[in-house]
């Protein structure tokens, strides 16, 4: 039951795109970056315009029953695609732990099934699937990276991003001490209890700036708003970006949550 | 223990406010995971041994009714008593009975979270037996009224000057507080008690059913002489502490004290098999094993169940970050931590336990370090979808995610919804590109600035930027 049709691509990997939420709404310079490292891994890249949200707001508040018809809508947009890719650890961990939402004998269940054997987050896409490392970009300055949860734990990202970064021209990394501890965000949970997520999120810009970095990358943005939104609420001037947007030489747009002094509300044709 | 635990956000409120208590869970965020992690890197097969682990109680926990027989078959071979308790009450009056025919005044005790469960302190004194507690950490704890805020270091969240006011306080000794010599005081207060006591009571790391023998681990020692030194000694423990072979208990110690301490071995393993015989050098002269269900046995064949696997060591608690930094307490009831957040829900009700399940980012530390290997955060979840099929989740949350999950089902309006966020917010976010406060108190800017979008949504420049291809 395919509602897609995506194109042949010829004999180039073909991928959908998983925008996630957050990225589509908040910044869609990370989405460009991801199509622009897929294009140069030699992969043609679809967005299917059916997609929404991953599901997971509604899966760890307790909704399984919408959860089931997000996941479904989710298996049915990217229904055909070689590989589904996307620059979240969490988003695809997501997907991944849609078999859990359907009984065995629902034919949902092995379509998901089939569907998280097929998706990956963006840095583990290019090294561990296509081994591809030919990154071109250059980036002046030292950077520290955080481990976002559910990448690191559900789908096993560490070393993809930093070999990635290794081949970023001028690039230094300075690892942050408890780079795997959790910054604090956890989807509803920064907005349930917000003191304690604060005291997460304070320990961990402790940690980034003790390094001598002077920006902070990671693999999700719902980690990296929490992480800037808290360094600049308090004057810090640590830039925070997705890691996609070094790898692809794109970081022309400001850092995330930094002043724009050129305000440009379309990035499509830059990318 | 009263029930704190719908308070949670205030009391975790508090303390995250308080310096003291801070400074301590610095100390335990900087012990226990690294002393762990050192122990882990000593012994290359422990993943195995996990696995081993894991395995090993899913067998015990699917064959539980022919192990506890055997188990009490044993105890009963060797002289001893095995009590089944349905509940606390049944537990409490059982010991009770106990401690009555033996014509006990006052009893000692090592560290047992089954007794903060059933609240026995407070029911042996209504009934006019003194308990006294022996483990270092519980014996601060009972000088100060308080209560444990872990489940193998139950005083973590004091600090030196805690003890040594209270020592000073009670113990009508000049203040001091050189850790050697408060702990030679204990000692020497703890030492008339042993001698003392009528009834030893202790709990159960684990039951071995092939022998009918118990076994506590210490790093004091007070566990030994709580137990050998009184005419009676009465374990309470619960049914999932079962293990087949002592063999099998040998696994679970290895993984135990890497798990909990980073120990290769805890300091003192006893094991107690029936009262004193004739030709023993010491021991009790009668011997009760008190084995607790309080609901455990309907979590089998329930979403709960692997939770039966927990071989109570706090690995999850040390490393959570969440606990690291409100502490035990502010989880309100006996068991704090992730394994709190799972089990305290069924037993007291998630009704009132359920901040618990819901205090926690899912950031999958606990599983990670679980030496059973059990899945808490996939159980955290089910509790909050009990939550949520009961309506207890708090309204207004609700609502926002009934609506979100409105629009997420409903691709075409969900494209408008995100258009019409990333503008608004754009706007609002103005040249500074932040957003300072939101309406309604919100969490998020309530401590960090809200980064703005940078203008039309993905989705948008997409399309244009496709269609003038």
């Amino acid at each position: 039951m395919s509602l897609n049709t995506p194109s042949s691509g010829g004999s180039r990997h073909q991928v959908g795109l998983f925008v996630t939420c957050l990225v589509d709404i908040f910044r869609p310079s990370i989405g460009f970056a991801t199509i622009k490292l897929l294009e140069q891994a030699g992969c043609y890249v679809e967005v299917p315009e059916a997609q929404t949200c991953c599901g997971q707001p509604t899966f760890n508040s307790g909704d399984r029953k919408s959860t089931q018809d997000i996941a479904k809508n989710v298996i049915n947009a990217f229904d055909g695609y070689q590989y589904v890719v996307g620059p979240s650890g969490s988003c695809i961990g997501m997907l991944h732990h849609y078999p859990d939402l359907f009984e065995s004998d629902d034919p949902y269940h092995s379509r998901a099934k089939e569907l998280a054997s097929r998706a990956y987050e963006i840095t583990s896409f290019l090294i561990d699937v296509l081994e591809f490392d030919k990154i071109i970009a250059q980036y002046e300055g030292i950077i520290t990276y955080h481990d976002s949860c559910a990448g690191l734990r559900e789908l096993g990202v560490k070393q993809q991003p930093r070999k990635l970064l290794g081949k970023v021209n001028n690039l230094q990394i300075d690892e942050m001490e408890e780079a795997e501890t959790c910054c604090g965000f956890g989807g509803t949970f920064c907005i349930k209890y917000p003191d304690i997520s604060n005291r997460m999120v304070s320990n961990k810009n402790v940690n980034a700036g003790a390094t001598n970095a002077d920006t902070l990358l990671g693999g999700d943005l719902g980690c990296l708003l929490n992480m800037a939104g808290k360094l600049k609420r308090e004057g810090s001037k640590l830039e925070v970006r997705h890691v996609v947007e070094v790898l692809a030489n794109m970081t022309y747009e400001p850092a995330i949550g930094e002043a724009n002094l050129q305000p440009n509300f379309d990035l499509a044709k830059e990318a | 223990m009263q029930i704190n635990s719908p308070k949670f956000k205030e009391s975790s409120r508090i303390a995250l406010e308080d310096a003291n208590l801070q400074k301590a869970l610095g100390n335990l965020r900087d012990g226990f995971p690294v002393k762990r992690a050192n122990a882990v890197d000593r012994m290359p097969e422990f993943d195995k041994l996990r696995d081993e682990g894991r395995d090993l109680k899913d067998h015990i926990i699917a064959n539980l009714d022919f192990y506890l027989e055997q188990f009490e078959t044993n105890v009963t071979k060797n002289g001893g008593h095995v009590h089944w308790a349905r509940d606390s009450d049944d537990a409490n009056k059982a010991i009770l009975e106990i401690c009555r025919k033996s014509g006990a005044k006052t009893v000692t005790k090592g560290k047992s979270m089954v007794s903060e469960e059933i609240n026995l302190n407070d029911y042996l004194e209504e009934n006019g037996i003194q308990p006294v507690e022996t483990d270092l950490g519980e014996y601060i704890l009972q000088l100060r009224k308080d209560h444990p805020s872990h489940i193998i270091a139950p005083a973590i969240h004091l600090n030196l000057d805690d003890v040594s006011d209270i020592f000073h306080e009670k113990h009508g000794r000049p203040r001091t507080d050189d850790p050697a010599e408060l702990m030679q005081e204990a000692r020497e207060m703890l030492r008339k008690q042993f001698v003392a006591a009528d009834v030893g009571i202790t709990g159960a790391n684990f039951c071995v059913a092939e022998t009918g023998s118990t076994i506590i681990v210490t790093n004091e020692g007070n566990g030994d002489l709580t137990q050998t030194l009184p005419k009676v000694h009465v374990v309470i423990t619960t049914i999932d502490k079962i293990v087949p072979t002592l063999e099998d208990m040998s696994l679970f110690l290895r993984l135990l004290a890497r798990s909990a301490t980073g120990q290769e071995f805890t300091v003192y393993n006893t094991l107690s098999t029936g009262p004193r015989r004739e030709d023993d050098v010491d021991g009790p002269e009668e011997y009760h094993v008190v084995l607790l269900d309080n609901g455990r046995s309907e979590m089998i064949g329930t979403q709960f169940q692997e939770m039966l696997r927990c071989i109570r060591c706090s690995a999850c608690m040390n490393h959570c970050p969440v606990y690291g930094s409100v502490g035990g307490h502010a989880y309100g009831w006996v068991y704090p931590g992730p394994m709190g957040s799972v089990l305290t829900p069924k037993l007291i009700g998630i009704d009132k336990a359920g901040h618990l399940p819901n205090a926690s980012t899912f950031c999958g530390k606990c599983e990670s370090v679980c030496p059973v290997r059990i899945p808490l955060p996939k159980m955290m979840r089910h509790w909050r979808e009990r939550e949520f099929e009961k309506h207890l989740s708090p309204k207004g949350f609700r609502f926002g995610i009934c609506a979100w999950a409105f629009f997420a089902k409903r691709p075409a309006l969900y494209r408008w919804l995100a258009r019409a966020s990333s503008l608004t917010l754009k706007l609002i976010g103005g040249k500074k590109n932040r957003i300072r406060s939101l309406p309604l108190k919100n969490g998020w800017t309530l401590w960090r600035d809200l980064p703005a979008p940078q203008g039309r949504t993905f989705m948008d420049q997409w399309k244009k930027q496709q269609s003038s291809k």
